[in-house]
């Protein structure tokens, strides 16, 4: 081998060494590190800040305050996506096949950890000491209290006397 | 000393037992009176009119031919009456199931089956399907089977259940709309597809749920979504091809709205340039709803069409200062054009989602010593009105309903005079406001018997705390800034069947019912009127008197329209799906939460029960009498 192609060989074993260089994914990394459920999830700022994004991004109008509508009922056990905070985030930003539409242009991913929170906290038992002093709706619904996620509801009619088919 | 104050021991003892017994029989005794029952009977309120004094159908109209119910309103002027008499008051109490047909759908029927000699076209909620049963076996069998298969996503942008009104047939084709918005013409022998026209995006919010209507050769289709901001219009399709002939929009320029020289509004308020824009904050009118979404009558003499308009987006007022034009109001236009000849809207600058799409019954009747060529319509507002077809002038208005939130309409202006009582306020809370958002009635279709004169009403009563918030258009999802809580209206039943006297202006007999009614009503010759309750009693009345002849209690609620027709076995038969859904069994067929009282916009605070009084599931039921 001439001088000449060991030469041409160092710029190639260089690229080759930068191709090998370890993945970061500089936006996540803060979030991933730090165990995101908890890091929103034990916070009343952020949990108020989910409840403000829950009235401006217009979730109350499918999903009511929790007992849904258009939408799914946000207070039960069943998640047709997930329930845990990470598939909630995933579910709003990015949406679903079933009319959940993404959200992902209209607001941060800190900001859908928080709106993630709120609706958690629907359905889940929450410190006391996190929730919000009253609702910001208008007030026609109690404002969140400790409050159990309810199991999914059965239908179960009443059996009566009529002719029955 | 010591008598004085044993008098005074006394005195206190007594007073002290008195408040515990008071304390008692208010609060402690348990409350003896019977829960009230309703839906069993008629109180009879005033006599059947003379045949003098009776409205009468238009003198072109055409009953439907008996073995045939070619659209969901049964006639172009959308009586929804029968003259089939086999079945009378005298045996519908013997009428049994003849055949089911179960549609393993689970989501809100709010159709009628349509039949065509021997085969009946079964429109489904969505995903849309359409079978054809062939009638001539004894067991009806399924011929075809069509699946126009709608976009997934269109479910999350449907209002208040995924529901669809049902087909309309002409001429050996079949027309219908999916919710993702596109119309189809499938031919009725095969069951193929001739055509599908796309009229709406959902990623703007836009469906369609409502039954087409046929006329001149034109297929007549409205858009939904008042709750997404989506800007109504209706359009005209080539029944042929497919390829739109006109369409109009509800909100925006003259040009786009199709009004032009023919416009001849009756009262001054609609009388001006462009006031589909000029009624609105600056751009509103291009989120301002407006859908067309409900009934289509015709009138063949006029070649005029009566459709209404939606409410205006978004529900809270105060965001869209104006008269909001031109939203909840009723358009008349020559159908060969498009063009509007003249408009009456209603609920100007809508306060409570009043959308104007109800059924338009178009009959001749006396005023005054003259007999008018008139609609008549249960208003979403609660007033019945009464409106010269010709002209767009209201002769009478009177309220059908529990009416707080207007005081009466003005025969002079045409306007309402709304009760400033119940204006909503931005950020409080406006209590007791009747009739609710889904109105006096909501879009389930009356009846009307030439025989009696009378229009059948199945409607509510239903009141509404309403807060105000601020809303956000955002495409594709809600646009409403409202905050709504609905309960039974006084006298604690939530729903009633009244007999109205469009000439007299005042209820002939009704019957108060528990639940809130939202299936449509059939009218038929042997004076029987059908209609079914939410929690699953199919019912026959008296046409003249109320009194409640039949019922039969079907597997699942009733949100759909009966219908009859004469089958190839000479026999008559009554049709009505099973299928609770819809605004109202929302909470049954979506599984909502009662325990969130502003779930399903608010209707489900009034709701509760349905959950233990009835289960989803989509199933037709056809009766008979015994062969």
């Amino acid at each position: 081998m001439s001088s000449r192609s060991r030469l041409s060989i160092l710029p190639l074993t260089l690229v080759l060494v930068g191709c090998d260089r370890e993945a970061r994914d500089y936006r996540s990394l803060a979030l991933q590190s730090h165990e995101p459920a908890n890091a929103f999830g034990g916070n009343a700022y952020h949990l108020a800040q989910g409840q403000r994004l829950y009235g401006w991004m217009n979730c109350a109008g499918c999903h009511a305050h929790g007992g849904g509508g258009m939408g799914p009922p946000l207070r039960d056990d069943e998640w047709r996506y997930g329930g845990n905070m990470e598939q909630m985030v995933a579910t709003i930003l990015d949406g679903r096949p079933n009319g959940m539409p993404a959200f992902r242009d209209r607001i941060t991913e800190d900001q859908a950890w928080q709106l993630a929170t709120y609706v958690r906290s629907l359905s889940a038992r929450t410190r006391q000491d996190m929730l919000a002093g009253r609702a910001d709706e208008p007030a026609n619904v109690e404002p969140p209290v400790l409050d159990e996620r309810k199991p999914v509801r059965r239908v179960t009619p009443k059996q009566d006397d009529a002719t029955e088919e | 000393m010591k008598n004085g104050a044993n008098r005074w021991l006394l005195a206190v003892l007594a007073v002290l037992i008195l408040i515990v017994v008071i304390g008692a029989i208010v609060l402690g005794a348990p409350d003896r009176r019977p829960d009230p029952v309703f839906g069993d009977k008629a109180d009879s309120l005033a006599e059947v009119p003379q045949a003098a004094s009776r409205a009468r159908s238009p003198s072109w109209y055409e009953a439907p031919r008996e073995n045939a119910w070619t659209m969901q309103l049964g006639d172009p002027s959308g009586s929804r009456f029968s003259p089939l008499s086999d079945i009378s008051a005298a045996n519908v109490n013997s009428l049994e199931v003849a055949f089911t047909f179960d549609t393993h759908n689970e989501r809100g029927h709010e159709a009628a089956p349509l039949v065509v000699g021997d085969t009946m076209f079964v429109t489904t909620p969505y995903p849309n399907d359409v079978y054809a049963l062939d009638l001539t076996t004894p067991r009806p069998t399924v011929k075809w089977h069509y699946q126009p298969v709608p976009l997934h996503a269109s479910q999350g942008v449907a209002c208040c259940d995924v529901v669809n009104r049902g087909a309309a047939y002409e001429g050996g084709r079949l027309f219908f709309n999916t919710l993702d918005g596109q119309t189809i013409a499938l031919d009725t022998a095969s069951g193929g597809e001739l055509w599908r026209t796309k009229l709406a995006e959902i990623n703007k919010g836009e469906t369609i749920t409502m039954a087409p209507l046929v006329a001149e050769g034109r297929v007549l289709v409205g858009t939904s979504g008042g709750e997404f901001g989506v800007r109504g219009s209706l359009t005209a399709l080539d029944a042929g091809s497919g390829a739109v002939v006109w369409k109009a929009y509800s909100t925006g320029p003259d040009t786009d709205v199709l009004i032009g020289p023919e416009f001849e509004p009756f009262y001054a308020q609609d009388k001006g340039e462009d006031l589909g824009v000029h009624t609105w904050n600056p751009e509103g009118w291009k989120i301002g709803g407006g859908n067309p979404w409900g009934w289509i009558s015709y009138d063949p003499e006029l070649h005029m069409i009566y459709y209404g308009t939606g409410n205006p987006g978004p529900w809270n007022p105060n965001q869209r200062p104006g008269d909001n034009k031109w939203t909840a109001g009723l358009f008349a236009r020559d159908v060969r054009t498009g063009q509007a000849r003249w408009f009456y809207q209603s609920s100007p600058h809508d306060l409570f989602d009043y959308d104007d799409v109800n059924e338009s019954i178009l009959v001749d009747m006396p005023f005054h010593g003259e007999m008018r060529k008139v609609l008549v319509r249960p208003a979403r507002t609660g007033f019945f009105l009464v409106i010269d077809r010709e002209t767009g002038q209201v002769l009478s208005a009177d309220p059908y309903a529990h009416v707080n939130s207007a005081r009466r309409v003005d025969l002079v202006t045409g306007r309402p005079e709304v009760n400033p009582e119940k204006m909503p306020k931005p950020g409080r809370v406006t209590r007791n406001i009747c009739p609710a958002a889904p109105g006096g009635k909501d879009w389930n279709p009356s009846t009307f018997s030439p025989r009696t004169g009378l229009v059948y009403i199945p409607h509510l009563n239903l009141c509404m705390d309403e807060g105000e918030v601020e809303a956000n258009y955002i495409a594709g999802t809600p646009f409403l800034g409202a905050d709504a809580r609905m309960f039974a209206g006084p006298g604690g039943h939530r729903g009633v069947f009244t007999a109205w006297d469009p000439v007299a202006r005042r209820p002939v007999w009704r019957i108060r019912e528990d639940l809130p009614l939202w299936s449509g009503a059939l009218a038929t010759g042997g004076d029987v009127v059908f209609y079914g309750t939410l929690d699953g009693w199919f019912k026959a009345v008296d046409a003249r008197s109320g009194k409640l002849l039949w019922r039969h209690r079907l597997s699942s609620g009733i949100i759909g329209m009966p219908m009859t027709y004469r089958g190839p076995d000479g026999r008559q038969y009554v049709a009505i799906f099973a299928g609770v859904g819809g605004w109202s069994g929302a909470i049954v067929s979506g599984a909502l939460d009662p325990a969130d009282p502003t779930s399903a916009l608010g209707f489900v605070n009034a709701m509760g029960d349905l959950i233990h009084r009835t289960e989803p599931g989509g199933k037709l039921y056809v009766f008979a009498l015994p062969a």
